[in-house]
């Protein structure tokens, strides 16, 4: 099946070619010409399909443009508790009106000078990343200043219109200052129920002794296809902490990559995918130790119904000179119907002698022994199963230190597991 | 209060329980004894509610109800407690919010309110003095990394905070030291009135020195093979159960 991927990329570039970023693009364009869409075979791709599933949902792509959303969407659209700073983006691009003003945040668009982009997620490694270096259409750049300790949460609402067009792609610089920390919370609103393919980067450049929380939830449209790219290099005394819930979409793949480069750095990543109908989530993740005493944590939980397929793939690179290293990782699924598919895949490299690192995965049932003791002490069936369930999601949620978006996620796995499960 | 008449039952095609009798009566206790594999465990499970286990023939009635057509929750509700001889850990789920849940819902289904918290947490520290119960327990998650004693004495609380009509109690004397043993007798004890019943299985007679029965029953290859009082089991202690099994044997020839 030829699909217009396979050709039309470079006519997008074309279009493209009279912007500030030519020498970036014409990087990403070879690395994309080089490796072109991932083949069935493809080893890192061989559980999610996407190039078959591009080619069966779109005819032809579009860059989606930006377009206007009014205060009272954003307003609708910011969950209850939330006390923070919001930052509107309209088909990846920045409403800078409709944005707040943070204190020793800079938020703009991407200038011809970034020619940082792509030296961290580099676009040799992954298709779809040179796809979007060489093609995406609005950059955002977000520098927190060094020292600034961005106190109260950043909500990122990314408002989705796919009949402004069904290729979305933003590309997202972060720059965390020495001693910055902040927390972002990223969530999308889509404003149509038509098809898009959604291809983000975004790279993430930790200061020394900075410290980012990344946290998201995922729910793209039904018909809908999502790929990202996020990639992080974190230095020392650094930390760099992600949790990412998937709650719907058609195909769903997310690459996480750290980079683990400073002495007594932190790498976490956590995250919770609960699929239906048939939905497709994978969570492709690698976190590389470079130096010695680092410190990686990994848990990923599935519960997975109907016809839906979670895949899981964590690597863990020891290098030879990151002695000292602790790495822990951990992936659990619960599979609550017989058509629904769990692929899981733990991958350690490690080269050094001295460190401590662990990888754990299971996929089974729901525990029938512990619902009937439930159910023995006079819980209804129903009532019993969301307790277990819920008790086995929720310890993803732990990790998330802001108190009102993890309620709000309680809200949001709770009223899943009360009625689609 | 409970009877059961011609209770058979069977787990995957192969028979269990051959036809059990037994009529149970407010403020009794009852001892079930009897040589591993005689269907003690099964009994207790099948009253539970358990649903790998057939019942192919007989009936059980609670309070004059049908008790095989509830669902275990349904029949929890109803006042059956079964103490479980290997209680169920149970992660991420705190021991607190667990027994709130099922007390409000056993509560609802007797047409009470729910307890709010304070009220909750009242009746819980008066409860946890009956089986010297550490609060320390119940703020961690159910039944995990428990002692075998720890979940022992955590059924038996779970038991006081029901209030049970009829109350099962499967080999919780299994694996009790004699600290234990009597900590949780002493809990059961003072539970008993002369309006619920207990059920007492137990493999060895040492428990029913401290939880005495009125009536004590062996069951033997699915049957109830001999009834008596508390001196039958003073008797299987002192003789085992090869004189049963040999009576058993002889009749049926």
């Amino acid at each position: 099946m030829s699909t217009l991927l396979d050709t039309h990329p470079l006519d997008l570039i074309l279009d493209q070619s009279h912007d500030d970023f030519q020498e970036v693009r014409a990087v990403g364009r070879e690395a994309f010409a080089k490796q072109g869409l991932p083949s069935a075979k493809a080893e890192e791709y061989k559980f999610t399909n996407l190039t078959k599933r591009l080619a069966q949902t779109f005819d032809s792509f579009e860059l989606a443009a930006a377009f206007d959303v009014s205060e009272e969407q954003v307003k609708n659209a910011i969950f209850k508790g939330f006390d923070g700073h919001i930052l509107v983006f309209t088909n990846g691009s920045l409403n800078q009106a409709l944005s707040s003003e943070i204190t020793g945040v800079e938020v703009t668009s991407l200038s011809g000078a970034s020619a940082a982009l792509g030296s961290i997620a580099k676009p040799e490694k992954d298709p779809f990343a040179a796809f979007n270096q060489a093609t995406f259409k609005n950059g955002i750049q977000i520098s927190i200043a060094k020292n600034t300790q961005v106190e109260q949460p950043i909500l990122v609402l990314n408002f989705i219109d796919s009949t402004k067009g069904n290729l979305i792609q933003p590309r997202v610089w972060v720059e965390a200052g020495d001693f910055a920390e902040a927390t972002f919370i990223e969530q999308q609103i889509n404003l149509s129920d038509k098809e898009y393919f959604l291809n983000e980067v975004k790279e993430i450049k930790g200061g020394r002794n900075s410290h980012i929380h990344w946290y998201r939830v995922q729910n793209e449209g039904k018909t809908s296809i999502s790929m990202s790219n996020i990639e992080t290099d974190i230095q020392q005394d650094g930390t760099f902490t992600s949790v990412n819930l998937s709650l719907s979409g058609l195909m769903v793949r997310n690459n996480l990559n750290l980079n683990l480069l400073g002495s007594n750095s932190e790498g976490n990543m956590y995250g919770l995918y609960l699929t239906n109908g048939k939905t497709h989530v994978d969570n492709h993740t690698n976190v590389d130790h470079t130096i010695p005493h680092a410190e990686s944590n990994e848990l990923y939980k599935g519960i997975l119904t109907d016809n839906s397929r979670g895949v899981f793939n964590g690597k863990i690179f020891v290098r030879q000179d990151a002695q000292k290293t602790n790495a822990f990782q951990q992936n659990n699924n619960i599979l609550l119907s017989e058509n629904a598919i769990v692929n899981t895949k733990p991958q350690l490299e490690i080269w050094a002698d001295d460190v401590k690192c662990s990888h754990g995965c299971t996929t089974g049932q729901l525990d029938e022994e512990a619902l009937f003791y439930l159910q023995a002490r006079g819980i209804g069936k129903e009532k019993a199963r969301g307790l277990l369930l819920y008790a086995f999601a929720g310890e993803v949620l732990e990790n998330i230190k802001d108190d009102a978006f993890r309620s709000y996620c309680i809200t949001l796995i709770q009223e899943r597991l009360g009625t689609n499960f | 209060m409970l009877s059961i008449k011609n209770l058979h039952a069977s787990i995957e095609g192969n028979e269990i329980l051959r036809g059990i009798d037994l009529e149970v009566k407010a403020g009794e206790v009852h001892a079930i004894m009897g040589p591993n594999g005689s269907g003690k465990s099964t009994l207790a499970s099948v009253l539970a509610g358990r649903e790998e286990y057939e019942i192919t023939d007989g009936e059980v009635t609670f309070k004059g109800e049908d008790l095989l057509e509830l669902a275990p929750e349904e029949r929890a509700r109803e006042g059956v407690f079964l103490a479980f001889q290997y209680p169920v850990e149970i992660p991420g789920v705190s021991s607190t919010n667990f027994l709130r849940t099922a007390v409000n819902q056993v509560r609802e289904h007797r047409g009470l309110d729910p307890l709010d918290a304070v009220k909750f947490l009242t009746m819980m520290k008066e409860k946890m003095k009956l089986v010297e119960i550490d609060q320390k327990l119940l703020s961690r998650a159910l039944n995990e990394g428990f002692s075998g004693g720890e979940k022992k004495r955590n059924e038996i609380f779970q038991m006081a905070m029901l209030e049970p009509t009829l109350s099962i109690l499967d080999e919780t004397d299994s694996g009790l030291d004699i600290d234990a043993l009597r900590i949780v007798s002493n809990g059961v004890n003072q539970l008993k009135s002369k309006d619920n019943a207990t059920i007492v299985v137990t493999h060895y007679q040492r428990l029913l020195d401290y939880i005495v029965p009125d009536f004590v029953h062996v069951l033997y290859k699915g049957k109830i093979v001999k009834s008596g009082t508390k001196e039958l089991a003073l008797e299987l202690e002192e003789k085992g159960y090869d004189w049963i099994k040999a009576d058993v044997e002889q009749a049926a020839v």
